[in-house]
């Protein structure tokens, strides 16, 4: 099993820069997601490890030998395509058996491959149907099937989850967090899905306009974005953003003041930053609690059933969201008291790089 | 039922109005000479002499005796052998040549299809220049190695290829459109799941582009088999169907034996013969290409 590591890696299409001197390292056996919005780089960066992409600049290694030179095939990685790219005229055994037979395996080892393969996942059954024959989520399985019989050093997955229904989504990520566990092998996996980068991976690559925004585990991610972006893209709902200004220190961790005038004790030191300074508070639904604090008047309740969601109005127009577990009482229009988890909060420069304690 | 349920539901007379028009063409102009044609071949009908009655299979019995007849079935045959898988191999070569964005592969799509739009009249001229013996360009090119010119429209082996390269040439345009059509229906991501599952290009060839277009190449077949069964103008401008009756096609029979010899009867089943043949051939294909696979 290899690292995988990209080093100073660019490529632009046209006039347009999609990776912009990208470097990353994966250790082995990590299930590395790539998450971040559309056109964010992430299935051009996954496209170029794989080798349907060429590379502007830098080099990809995979296990101590350098990739990005030779033909996809020779890389030892097989991809899972978003819409599968099954060989719609081979049989699920057929398919499964191609690429074995372009490298000359002898056909007892591809029988047992692919018998071994369509065991794990359940699809014996459906080795002589045709992708034609098949429902997405069998056609899902017999991609990753695809991929296994090639034992690669290194799987790829190109948002192979899109196209499911919400159900079978949750169920196959829990699947492939199981073949993860099971094969050890690396695995890296695109998406602009949080949940499924929050659930399945073991490192999570932040991305946005062809750059890393953050590299860290799920909870790393989540409990200490490094920009506002991260901050705003993991988490649902989407962390409250409110413009604030500093006003002063307080044990030496920095005051700040909300659009209604109630303040925050953060735990952001308060070193090197002048009172004043416009700053954006950042804090997620679960770190705002009604009862006292700065006044709010409800603009939408949310049901979930376990929790619900409460959008709120603070006096300057902007919206605030908190969660309370179970059901509320409110009436749409009441005026609540929010008062924000000063320990839990992230603060914002003006360039949107969080300020740490 | 009730009128303003429209359509859908019980029949109504409005409904055949929409159809009318189509159906009305359909019988007069196909259904009703296809019958009238076979009634025909059954008959002995001369344009001057007028309808002698019915002579049961006496047309397809002398048909059978003629021995120009014969000749014209197994030239036609020939030329069909000969055209067709031309058709298919060339169209798709050029296909897969120019099934890219390239501008220059735009434009010799074009040029390729190009000759298509021009008549027969035009495409046989500028083709006899080429084969002039003494003068054209091909035996100017061959004098260029110091061969001597050949005469291939007098030559009873190579009237008929001539006559086959000419018509690929003139129409070569259509199976490479229908190929290129049926090519761009591949998604890009079985070529790029193959590049990682190791395929080489002959491999891809071969196991995902072919296969992809199997029902695209029983098409491209079965049309040239239909067409190429029916040539008749380049054949009469260029050869007039000698030397020694050698490149004389069916449709030059049937059109000599019922426009100048006024044999309306006699005409018409050597036609039915060429319908025959035309259909046996085209489900012959079609049997072929379903048999490969599902």
């Amino acid at each position: 099993m290899a690292d995988l590591s990209l080093r100073h890696v660019s490529k632009r299409f046209g006039q347009v820069e999609v990776i912009r001197d990208l470097s990353l390292e994966i250790p082995s056996g990590e299930f590395a997601v790539f998450l971040g919005p559309s056109g964010c780089g992430k299935s051009t960066l996954l496209r170029m490890i794989a080798g349907l992409e060429t590379l502007g600049a830098g080099e990809i290694h995979l296990g101590g030998a350098r990739i990005d030179t030779i033909a996809p095939g020779d890389r030892g990685v097989a991809m899972v395509f978003q819409h599968y790219a099954l060989y719609p005229h081979m049989t699920v055994r057929q398919n499964m058996a191609f690429g074995l037979r372009n490298i000359a395996t002898p056909p007892n080892e591809i029988e047992r491959k692919i018998a071994d393969a369509a065991e794990m996942l359940e699809i014996a059954e459906l080795l002589e149907r045709k992708p034609g024959q098949l429902s997405g989520g069998q056609r899902q399985r017999v991609a990753i099937g695809r991929a296994i019989v090639k034992q690669p050093r290194a799987f790829l997955f190109d948002e192979p989850l899109s196209n499911l229904d919400a159900a079978l989504r949750s169920r196959t990520r829990i699947e492939l967090a199981r073949l993860h566990q099971r094969v050890r092998a690396t695995m890296i996996f695109v998406t602009h899905d949080q949940v499924e980068a929050m659930t399945m991976a073991t490192r999570i690559v932040v991305m946005n306009q062809g750059r890393i925004e953050q590299i860290g585990t799920p909870m790393e991610i989540y409990q200490r974005p490094r920009t506002r972006f991260v901050a705003g893209f993991i988490g649902a709902p989407a962390m409250n953003f409110l413009p604030v200004a500093a006003v002063r220190e307080e044990a030496g961790h920095l005051v700040v003041t909300l659009p209604g005038g109630a303040s925050v004790t953060t735990t952001v030191p308060a070193a090197g930053l002048r009172s004043g300074a416009a700053l954006t508070l950042g804090v997620r639904a679960e770190h705002v609690h009604p009862g006292s604090g700065a006044p709010a008047r409800v603009d939408v309740i949310e049901r979930l059933g376990e929790r619900t969601l409460v959008y709120a109005n603070l006096s300057d127009g902007s919206t605030i969201v908190y969660d309370e577990p179970g059901d509320v009482v409110l009436q749409v229009g009441e005026t609540v008291h929010i008062a924000i988890d000063g320990a839990a909060a992230h603060l914002f420069d003006a360039q949107g790089m969080a300020l740490h304690g | 039922m009730a009128e303003a349920e429209g359509g859908i539901g019980p029949s109504h007379w409005t409904n055949a109005a929409f159809v009318a028009p189509y159906m009305l063409i359909l019988l007069g102009m196909l259904f009703m000479p296809l019958c009238l044609g076979i009634w025909l071949a059954f008959q002995d009908y001369d344009m001057l002499g007028g309808w002698s009655g019915g002579v049961g299979i006496e047309n397809f019995q002398n048909l059978l005796d003629d021995r120009i007849f014969r000749g014209t079935v197994r030239n036609t045959l020939k030329f069909v052998l000969m055209t067709t898988p031309a058709f298919v191999a060339l169209g798709l070569f050029l296909a897969l040549a120019l099934n890219n964005t390239l501008r220059r592969s735009a434009l010799l799509r074009a040029i390729f299809f190009g000759s298509s739009v021009l008549s027969v009249t035009i495409v046989t001229l500028v083709w006899r220049l080429v084969y002039l013996p003494d003068r054209g360009l091909l035996a100017n090119a061959l004098g260029l190695f110091g061969l001597p010119g050949v005469d291939l429209m007098t030559s009873q082996v190579w009237a008929l290829p001539a006559i086959a390269i000419v018509t690929v040439w003139w129409i070569i345009g259509l199976p490479m459109t229908l190929f290129l059509a049926g090519l761009q229906q591949i998604p890009p991501e079985l070529y790029e799941a193959a590049a990682l599952d190791n395929a080489g290009r002959w491999r891809t060839l071969t196991g995902i582009t072919l296969p992809s277009i199997r029902r695209t190449i029983v098409v491209v077949a079965v049309i040239e088999v239909i067409l190429q069964f029916q040539l008749f103008g380049q054949a009469l401008l260029i050869t007039g169907g000698g030397p020694d009756n050698s490149t004389r096609p069916m449709v030059q029979f049937i059109y000599e034996a019922g426009f100048r010899d006024l044999q309306l009867g006699f005409a018409a089943a050597a036609s039915q013969v060429l319908f025959a043949l035309m259909l046996i051939a085209a489900l012959a294909q079609f049997w072929a290409g379903r048999r490969k696979g599902v």
